[in-house]
């Protein structure tokens, strides 16, 4: 299956000729090295991955570390400075301007942090603004946006303007919008960042079952690890424009790619992500074979009470093969010792 | 320069200490050598050059192009619909004695429009005003002054707005077009007109042109920052659902900058009427000429009603525009009850303006304001003779205020400024621009001064920066004391305030009336409508100043055990300095364009003379060399205050 967003060695500059600097010596300096050299930043650097259809991919990191321009370059809402981003298998860096419009009015919608609404028109309205820049009529329209407006659960706010709505009920609008125009693909900038802890879990909650019934491939930007581990099939995580790890939850919990993504992950209750497959040992001879059989993607959260209620280890078993073995020790030291690092 | 800020501005205060005492000794050694003076109708070489310059385009204006087709027919059209809207509702019509549209449809109509605009308080307002025009006997000049106004701010609109919004979208244009306007502001109402009458001459076509050239740039101005400030998250958000450059501009940055270009509108239009008041002076038709009339001859009572309506068209145009602009944010929330409901009072209104237009044209009871209700006269006579008592009971008072004035402030540095050689005095102000702003203001000012030394009105140059220093120095004393009091206290503030508002709507020219009353034809009088003119703009600044003063460094210095006195002037007015610098600037860009204006009664120096260059055409070279000279004193105290506020105004 082709990938629904592939982005390659993608770089964006801000400052005086940044263009200039592209394959010199200077583009591999570091980006104090760079500022304090050219006077230019390198807020995005030699970024690449992949995206499959229906994944969601979060990009992970700090603020400054490049994520909101990242996803501002695959949409050309920041020009990027070199590199290449396809879309649906439409290359995005060479697009005409009408490309480019056609490629935002139909195949790709953002949600963003401050949530854009337009202030002077009803909930209904602002949904339906993508629609009615693609010039469909007000009747068609406003139909879809109303279903659109039932889904993501703001019916009988249709009438309501934005400045009567709270902050989570606006982002509601904003990710309608974002919907209305049925985009294969959902680019999302920190869109609960601005909004209450408990709200925030409603709101990751919404995205899940969207995600769920809808199937969008969606590229979820934010700086909230948990917020990551809990949507993300796979994260990025960047650190100074650079992608420093890609890989699932579990993948950058149990094996960081570098101090400072174990630094990172360090809080992380890690029986919440980690599966079996890190836990395990080679099956041996004398093993049981009498304890609850589990796949390796089982969080160990979930195993451990069958495990613990067991006299005999967990059987991991993957397509009827048997592919290791847990101990009720093994479990143990990631449940009680969640602190220590392996 | 940031490393040490106090050394650099005790050096500054040392170095301006020793050019005063070197002018001191310069003026007492060197007392009416080479001042400079000229006879009042004694030509300069510019003067003597500019007057043929006109002469000249007088006579090249047939057949050339530029001046015959362009200018020329731009005037004829100018004319033709300014006759035709006067004939419409202010003078009489061809061959009727009345207008085509009498009081009573005027006043119907008028009604309706505030309230389609604005709502029924403005409507109720525009309908009570212009019936007072009628009252005060001065229906047609009204009318005129209205009509003026209109035309001018149409144009703006057609073509401020417009422009505004391609600086807005284009910094090419918008780094092209914004010096233009800094250099427009600067410039003081009365120097539009002579420049403006050597290509336009006389009449409603120059007045109305001048008007629009004077209203202008506040509306290109708001207009682009409106279209700047509109929310960058909504923008983007259109910009990634893929919208074109106009569906941006019609669906985003216009419906959200729309209230703030309301506002413009509302800057243009005050502008606009505040000049066409003082565009009598090129024959401009409308309320200027009975308050100038009235002015000349002192007559105290006819100028007061003359400006009371005036003020009142300042009111009613104000609070409408301002309401209309409130407006645009409610009405586009209307339910479709409301929206429906309003169609009907609407519809139902208009039948009624129709009926009213139409027995306006039939009866000359409704076509001619009665008589019997013009009031104009008696309550002018009241005045007058209110005014005659008054001013006699408290002329112990007005006189103590006029010596001390006088003899304490403007006769001393009169002899100073006006009495020392020029080159001694042009020595002294080059080395107070550089003191105070840098060489980034000396240049200008070294620029300015080799200009009106050019214009040979050196002499009358110094008697209105005279009067214009005098005048800001009292200015700026007013100023701080009600602008500390207005930052320190909210009650203060919430009452001062739109009073302060009130006056800033009310145009210059008016502001001649009560210091006339006061003071007669004489040098007081510009200097008191200057300082009337010029204080709620610097109070507002330095209330401001004071407002922003963080709170935490007040409270920190009176938990210290600070007075109250020591708060005032060791925290808030230190910090707030910025304000004051900004407040000193803008006072005295204001103080002088109402000083010069004061030469219509007796202010003298280049006031005077822009004056006489229209009532006596030989002297109209002598007028537009003054006018010259108002500018490069205008720019010299614009680029050494903003200079000097660059430098010492951060903290």
């Amino acid at each position: 299956m082709t990938a629904a967003l592939t982005v390659g060695s993608l770089w964006k500059v801000f400052g005086p000729r940044a263009d200039k600097i592209m394959g010199t010596p200077q583009a591999d300096l570091s980006r104090a090295e760079l500022k304090q050299t050219t006077g230019c930043v390198a807020a995005v650097r030699d970024v690449s991955f992949e995206v499959a259809p229906g994944e969601v991919f979060v990009v992970m990191g700090l603020s400054g570390s490049g994520k909101s321009t990242l996803v501002r370059c695959l949409t050309r809402l920041v020009e990027p400075t070199a590199g290449t981003v396809e879309i649906d298998g439409v290359d995005v860096t060479n697009a005409s301007p009408a490309q480019l419009r056609d490629l935002r009015r139909h195949r790709v919608s953002m949600v963003f942090q401050h949530f854009g609404l337009l202030p002077h028109r009803p909930v209904i309205d602002n949904v339906a603004y993508g629609l009615e820049v693609r010039g469909m009529g007000k009747a068609e329209r406003r139909a879809k946006a109303g279903e659109i407006v039932d889904l993501v659960g703001l019916t009988g706010y249709e009438l309501s303007y934005p400045d009567q709505l709270s902050g989570g009920m606006q982002q509601r609008v904003g990710l309608a919008r974002a919907l209305a125009g049925d985009p294969r693909i959902l680019l999302l900038d920190e869109p609960f960042s601005a909004l209450d802890p408990l709200i925030r879990r409603d709101m990751q909650d919404e995205v899940i079952r969207l995600h769920r019934e809808l199937g969008k491939t969606m590229l979820f930007v934010t700086h909230d690890l948990q917020e990551a581990l809990r949507l993300g099939d796979r994260i990025a995580i960047m650190r100074d424009g650079e992608v420093v790890q890609v890989g699932a939850p579990d993948e950058v919990v149990g094996a960081p790619a570098d101090d400072y993504v174990r630094d990172f992950v360090a809080e992380v209750p890690r029986s919440h992500v980690l599966t079996l497959r890190w836990v395990m040992r080679a099956p041996r001879a004398t093993d049981s074979t009498e304890g609850p059989v589990m796949g390796s993607d089982t969080i160990v959260r979930r195993a451990a009470q069958a495990a613990l209620a067991s006299r005999h280890p967990v059987q991991v078993v993957d397509d009827g093969v048997l592919v290791g073995i847990v101990d009720t020790d093994a479990i143990l030291r990631v449940v009680v010792a969640e602190e220590d690092p392996p | 320069m940031g490393t040490a800020t106090a050394p650099p501005r005790r050096r500054t205060a040392l170095g301006l200490l020793a050019v005063l005492v070197a002018w001191v000794v310069g003026w007492r050694l060197l007392e009416d050598r080479d001042t400079l003076v000229i006879g009042g109708a004694e030509q300069t070489g510019l003067s003597r050059w500019l007057t043929g310059l006109r002469d000249d385009i007088e006579a090249a204006r047939d057949g050339s192009f530029v001046l015959d087709t362009l200018v020329g027919g731009a005037r004829d059209v100018l004319d033709a619909v300014f006759t035709f809207l006067a004939e419409l509702v202010s003078s009489p019509a061809g061959s009727r004695p009345v207008p085509e549209v009498g009081w009573l449809g005027v006043l119907v109509l008028f009604t309706w429009v505030a309230y389609a605009v604005a709502g029924w308080r403005p409507a109720l307002l525009v309908a009570v005003c212009t019936s007072s025009f009628g009252v005060l006997g001065l229906w047609q000049d009204s009318m005129d002054l209205l009509v003026v106004t209109a035309m001018a701010v149409g144009i703006c609109l057609l073509v401020g707005i417009p422009l505004g919004i391609a600086m807005a979208r284009r910094r090419a244009v918008s780094v092209a077009v914004t010096p233009v306007l800094d250099a427009m502001q600067t410039m003081p109402a009365f120097a539009y007109l002579t420049p403006l009458a050597l290509f336009w001459g006389i009449g409603p076509a120059a007045a109305v042109v001048t008007t629009l050239v004077y209203a202008l740039p506040p509306l290109v101005r708001i207009t682009e920052l409106a279209l700047r400030t509109v929310p960058a998250p909504a923008v983007e958000a259109a910009h990634s659902l893929g919208v074109s450059r106009r569906q941006l501009l019609r669906q985003v940055q216009l419906p959200l900058a729309r209230s703030t270009i309301v506002v413009g509108i509302n800057q243009c239009t005050m502008a606009a009427l505040s000049m066409a008041t003082i565009a009598t002076l090129i024959n401009g038709p409308g309320l200027g000429g009975p308050v100038e009339k009235a002015l000349e001859s002192l007559d105290v009572g006819a100028a007061f009603v003359a400006g009371l309506a005036i003020v009142l068209m300042a009111i009613v145009l104000d609070r409408t525009t301002t309401a209309a602009g409130d407006r645009t944010v409610v009405r586009a929330r209307e339910t479709p009850a409301a929206v429906r409901r309003r169609r009907v009072v609407l519809a139902a209104g208009l039948v009624g303006v129709v009926v009213a237009v139409q027995v306006s044209r039939t009866y000359l009871w409704a076509a001619e304001f009665p008589e019997r209700l013009d009031a104009g006269r008696w309550l002018a006579d009241h005045v007058s003779r209110a005014t005659a008592s008054t001013v006699g009971r408290i002329d112990v008072a007005t006189g103590a205020v006029k010596d001390a004035v006088t003899y304490g402030l403007l006769n001393p540095l009169q002899s100073l400024l006006a009495d020392s050689p020029w080159w001694l005095m042009a020595a002294v102000l080059l080395a107070v621009g550089f003191l105070l702003g840098g060489l980034r203001a000396a240049l200008p000012t070294a620029f300015c001064l080799l200009v009106i030394l050019g214009t040979g009105l050196w002499h009358e140059a110094m008697v209105t920066l005279n009067l214009t220093l005098v005048a800001a120095v009292l200015v700026m004393a007013a100023a701080v004391v009600l602008g500390v009091a207005m930052g320190r206290g909210r009650k203060t503030d919430l009452v001062l305030r739109p009073l302060l508002d009130a006056f800033q709507t009310i145009p210059p020219f008016v502001y001649l009336v009560p210091a006339v009353a006061l003071f007669g034809a004489t040098r007081l009088t510009a200097i008191l409508a200057a300082v009337l003119y010029a204080v709620p703009v610097a109070t507002k600044l330095v209330a401001d100043g004071v407002r922003r003063v963080s709170p935490t460094t007040v409270e920190a210095a009176t938990s210290v055990g600070s007075s109250r006195w020591q708060v005032i002037t060791q925290v808030q007015l230190p910090m707030a300095r910025e304000g004051l610098v900004l407040a000193a600037n803008q006072g005295l860009l204001y103080v002088l364009s109402m000083v010069v204006i004061g030469g219509l009664v007796g202010g003298g120096g280049l006031g005077f003379l822009v004056v006489a260059g229209f009532s006596q055409p030989e002297l109209f070279g002598k007028g537009l060399a003054a006018a010259i000279a108002i500018v490069a004193l205008g720019i010299m105290l614009d680029r050494v205050t903003r200079r000097a506020a660059a430098r010492y105004g951060r903290q």
